[in-house]
């Protein structure tokens, strides 16, 4: 209906937003939920080429270098400028507590290259050996290594194709059903009103987590971890629907008693002509804000339940995993390895862009108050 | 009000009920029981396996294991079992009942004593330096996993030679006899679970606070005492804190229960001796009895809070009845 308007509109008068257009200007005003879109953005794109931007595969172990803290980027060898390089690591057992102790190699230094070659991996159905960095002798961790030698910058990037499609497949199980039965709920009402009405009472009355954790339980250990994953998708999705149906089943009840749907259903529009063409644009802009705002939820949840072992599983990883090594390791973390802290510094960073995003939209979604 | 009382709670009867069959429910579906693992134990022949199954009424059909956990509960508050500690349930859950509240409590406390003097300071101090700080740390807050909170800490204080990680007493307290030494100790124990929780619980409820009164703040009565001529600190505090406060204090009882269960991640990592964790590794262990009726205990007390929500609410706010 939006776009009749602004096409009917002939050039010598003003122009005429439609607004959708209006909510993308006031959405561009608000430039932290700007920046958050950008963040999520660069997160999403690294998340989808993530074996390119990873200089080794997960599941590679570095013997020979456990625990290794970042290797710096420098440009400056002895004096001279030069392409950005890092030092190798070297290690040196302490004599007394055996603790393995790195220190940079300051007389190798090793230019990081750009497009290296490196090991092969499947990028979108492609097999190939590019790679963002590497370089040619020995290894190169941005970010360190965990206990097992595996690359730390190179697990994140991969698991984080885990911690930020969780919350997007889990909105979309969840607000399928919420939608769907909010919107019978409040459309058909009678009994059916009742009983869904009863089914949210009682998930809502369950707080989130414990059921939570019970729940993901349930999902057999020895499933492959891909199967794992979608079974904690299915179980954050599950307890998520109840209150959005809610929230639906009042939207959809007002619209019913519009004017505009009265007089659709009057001339004989079909039930589901009416909820697609009159009912549902009413509610979108209220969906996607809430949708928005809802991701973090996910992301959370599934940092949460793979933190205690319950949520996806090794060979994959994602952003909660890389922090349960952290806690296997002690509270020492701080002090010791805080390079493997990093991950929930992503996982931070993740729900601020999120929330960031979702409170600008809500604003720009907002056509009550304006300033 | 007495009959929206008397409604409201027997209202909650039928959906405890639904509540208490999915608890079970839930259970059953674990692909393991805690009796099975006796069978690969050699220290466990078959028929001992069998007698205990008889023993404990987990040889009959499900719906009548149900119906006996659910009898058990109404008519002698016995809520079953606990294979792992031998002990019955109701005494177990007591114990860790105590600490939970008291941690979820004085988090709650503390959260409050900080969030509303500030929420109300950056309302009325809109868009100034103190409101942008805090809204930054605000969502901070919102976005730091609780657990990775408490890591953070126990790193730090490790960091600075404190010792007071992990559980609420240092080892050589816990069961010895209360003295003063031991509530100190008790004390330095709760002072990082209490900052932990209530720094998470303090950005939502700082936020709230704001908003609710920049909603009063914006009211032709406030408009009124305004131009009466009232000084603008009896405006603040007379006429719109005491309104704005509450849909805060109505909800109070939902976020204790949310300061108990939603709280269960970081109370793991920081070894606490309360319900959520307690619940956590009763899951692992197959201990069903103490998993379920937690289940069923952090539900019931989540509707308590709703149903404690609803009658503050009628209770500070004469505009609202019930009938």
């Amino acid at each position: 209906m939006s776009a009749v308007v602004s096409s009917g509109a002939t050039p010598q008068e003003k122009v005429s937003f439609s607004l959708w257009q209006l909510a993308l200007r006031r959405f561009k005003k608000n430039r932290l939920g700007v920046v958050g879109f950008w963040i999520l953005a660069v997160m999403y794109f690294i998340a989808l080429f993530a074996g390119f931007f990873a200089p080794y595969a997960i599941e590679t172990q570095h013997y020979q270098s456990p625990l290794q803290p970042p290797q710096p980027i420098h440009i400056v060898h002895e004096g001279g400028l030069r392409l950005p390089f890092t030092y190798p690591m070297n290690v040196t057992r302490d004599p007394v507590t055996f603790e393995k102790n790195y220190a940079e190699d300051k007389t190798n230094p090793q230019t990081i290259k750009l497009f290296a070659k490196g090991e092969e991996y499947n990028l979108l159905g492609f097999k190939t050996n590019l790679h963002l960095f590497g370089i040619e002798n020995g290894f190169y961790f941005p970010l360190g290594t965990d206990k097992l030698g595996r690359c730390l910058f190179s697990r994140m990037v991969v698991g984080s194709q885990v911690s930020l499609t969780v919350g997007i497949i889990g909105i979309l199980i969840s607000f399928s059903i919420g939608i769907l039965m909010g919107g019978i709920s409040g459309y058909y009402g009678g009994w059916i009103d009742m009983l869904i009405q009863r089914i949210t009472e009682v998930l809502m009355s369950f707080p989130r987590l414990p059921i939570l954790l019970a729940l993901s339980y349930v999902i057999p250990a020895n499933w492959p971890s891909t199967y794992v994953y979608l079974g904690i998708v299915a179980v954050l999705a599950f307890i998520g629907w109840a209150g959005l149906a809610r929230v639906v089943r009042g939207l959809v009840l007002s619209a019913k008693s519009v004017d505009y749907t009265q007089a659709a259903k009057a001339l004989g529009a079909s039930d589901l002509r009416i909820i697609l063409r009159h009912i549902v644009p009413n509610l979108t802009s209220y969906l996607i804000v809430t949708a928005s705002l809802a991701i973090p939820g996910y992301i959370l949840g599934e940092s949460a339940l793979s933190f205690l072992g319950l949520g996806v599983k090794e060979p994959m990883t994602s952003w909660g995993i890389l922090l349960a090594e952290v806690r296997e390791g002690g509270f020492g973390v701080l002090t010791r390895t805080p390079w493997l802290l990093i991950p929930g510094g992503m996982i931070i960073l993740s729900v601020l862009a999120f929330n960031f995003f979702g409170d600008a939209l809500r604003d720009a979604a907002d056509t009550q108050t304006r300033n | 009000m007495l009959t929206f009382l008397l409604k409201r709670s027997l209202g909650i009867l039928p959906t405890l009920l639904v509540v208490s069959f999915i608890s079970f429910w839930v259970i059953q579906l674990q692909p393991t029981s805690f009796i099975d693992t006796y069978l690969e134990d050699p220290r466990f022949s078959p028929e001992t396996v069998e007698r205990l199954k008889i023993q404990y009424g987990l040889d009959q059909p499900v719906m009548v294991q149900y119906f006996n956990w659910l009898w058990g509960i109404i008519t002698r508050f016995d809520l079953g079992y606990s294979f792992v500690n031998n002990r019955p349930v109701t005494s177990l859950i007591g114990e860790y009942l105590w600490w939970t509240i008291e941690v979820a409590g004085l988090s709650l406390i503390f959260s409050w004593l900080i969030a509303i003097p500030l929420g109300i300071f950056t309302a009325v101090r809109k868009n100034g330096l103190v409101d942008s700080v805090a809204s930054f740390f605000g969502y901070i807050g919102l976005a730091i996993p609780d657990f990775l909170l408490g890591l953070l800490l126990f790193s730090l204080i490790l960091g600075f030679g404190g010792t007071n990680v992990g559980g609420l007493f240092s080892n050589e307290f816990i069961d010895a006899p209360w003295s003063w030494a031991k509530f100190w100790d008790h004390l330095n124990h709760l002072w990082p679970a209490i900052l932990v929780f209530g720094l998470n619980h303090i950005a939502s409820l700082q936020r709230q606070m704001r908003a609710s009164l920049l909603d009063v703040l914006n009211q032709d009565y406030v408009r009124t005492a305004r131009s009466k001529g009232l000084a603008e600190r009896i405006v603040t505090y007379r006429h719109a804190v005491r309104n704005a406060l509450n849909p805060l204090v109505s909800s109070a009882g939902f976020s204790l229960s949310e300061l108990v269960s939603g709280t269960l991640i970081g109370a793991v990592v920081m070894n606490l001796p309360t319900l959520g964790p307690f619940m956590y590794s009763s899951l692992l262990a197959k201990d069903q009895y103490v998993v379920m009726s937690i289940l069923l205990l952090s539900a019931f007390m989540l509707m308590i809070g709703n149903l404690l929500a609803d009658i503050g609410l009628a209770a500070v706010d004469p505009r609202i009845r019930y009938d």
